[in-house]
């Protein structure tokens, strides 16, 4: 890391210490289908009363960041902060194009929602990173995310989704990534989903 | 498969590094790094990667490594002048290389030799 850059992230860390930044850009990152748009959707609707988008279960189909400013989320004790919400599409690193294009779609579609989501990470001040609670969490993309967000000394919270499914294992999850904190829910159905709030309120505030 | 030396790789700007990998990944090499990459290295990897995808010829990497250590005194600790150490990580074409487990002590890997699937 050069010199510049050192110093740069670690007065920008000081001074979100000392302030305690109230509004914050929050990515919500994750592998294709582990429910990120679904849970954009409830955090959007559940605090404006809108929706964010459409979610899919065809891989790599969100291409494009869905972004939503100012969404104010309050906690239990009162705690708020204000979010700038973005939906990144799916991090992978290969594409299986059998599956892609049997839904009809361009092979460069499949590879630009990845890019999008890699450069969105330079402009965030935390993480929300959606698992698939009945998956093996230990993956690459999942490391990688994480690393990043080490190395740029940003708020990371781990959540642990689709938990109403009867294989969920959200125990592994903490396991993998016992540095971080996470918040297991069901996004879809709405299971603990003001735990995710209060800890949002909480990490993020 | 080659296995590069820390040596090889530290002095060597991280674009470079990156488009080295990716060459010889796309040649059909499979290739492990001493000491690995940087988490921000890993990324703009990924990044590369995909705007080198092609249908029929390249259709990613499977990359794996272990999460880097933070390196530094308590006092650095507090002073927030702790460095990322990396570590070994493996690179290979996606059609040939599949991770079959992964934990915070093992990866284990299979390796097809050939077109793969």
């Amino acid at each position: 890391m050069s010199v510049i850059r050192y110093f740069r992230v670690n007065f920008t860390f000081w001074m979100k210490r000392i302030f305690r930044k109230k509004r914050a850009r929050i990515g919500i990152y994750g592998p294709p289908n582990a429910g990120k748009t679904t849970l954009a959707n409830r955090i959007v609707r559940d605090w404006s009363g809108e929706e964010l988008g459409g979610a899919s279960e065809i891989p790599h189909e969100t291409r494009k960041a869905m972004r939503r400013d100012g969404i104010t989320i309050t906690g239990i004790n009162g705690s708020s902060v204000e979010l700038d919400i973005i939906d990144t599409p799916g991090m992978a690193t290969k594409i299986d194009f059998k599956e892609f294009m049997a839904y009809g779609m361009e092979e460069v579609e499949a590879t630009e929602g990845v890019i999008e989501a890699v450069k969105w990470l330079d402009n965030l001040d935390g993480v929300l990173l959606v698992m698939d609670a009945t998956e093996d969490p230990y993956t690459q993309v999942n490391v990688t995310v994480v690393g990043n967000m080490e190395a740029r000394k940003l708020p990371l919270l781990i959540v642990s989704n689709k938990i109403d499914l009867p294989n969920s294992s959200p125990r592994r999850i903490k396991s993998a990534f016992p540095q971080h904190p996470v918040v297991q829910i069901s996004a879809l159905r709405g299971a603990n989903i003001d735990g995710l709030y209060e800890a949002i309120a909480k990490h993020f505030g | 498969m080659d296995l590069i030396s820390a040596e090889r790789l530290e002095n060597m700007p991280s674009t470079e590094k990156i488009q080295l990998i990716l060459d010889k990944v796309k040649n059909g090499k499979i290739v492990v790094l001493e000491t690995g990459l940087t988490p921000e290295e890993e990324i703009r990897l990924i990044e590369k990667t995909m705007t080198e995808i092609r249908v029929d010829e390249f259709s990613g990497i499977e990359i794996e490594s272990y999460p880097a250590k933070k390196r530094g005194s308590f006092i650095d600790k507090i002073m927030g002048k702790t460095d990322m150490v990396c570590r070994m990580t493996i690179v290979g074409p996606a059609n040939q290389i599949r991770t079959t487990g992964k934990n915070r002590y093992e990866i284990t890997t299979k390796v097809s030799i050939g077109d793969g699937d």
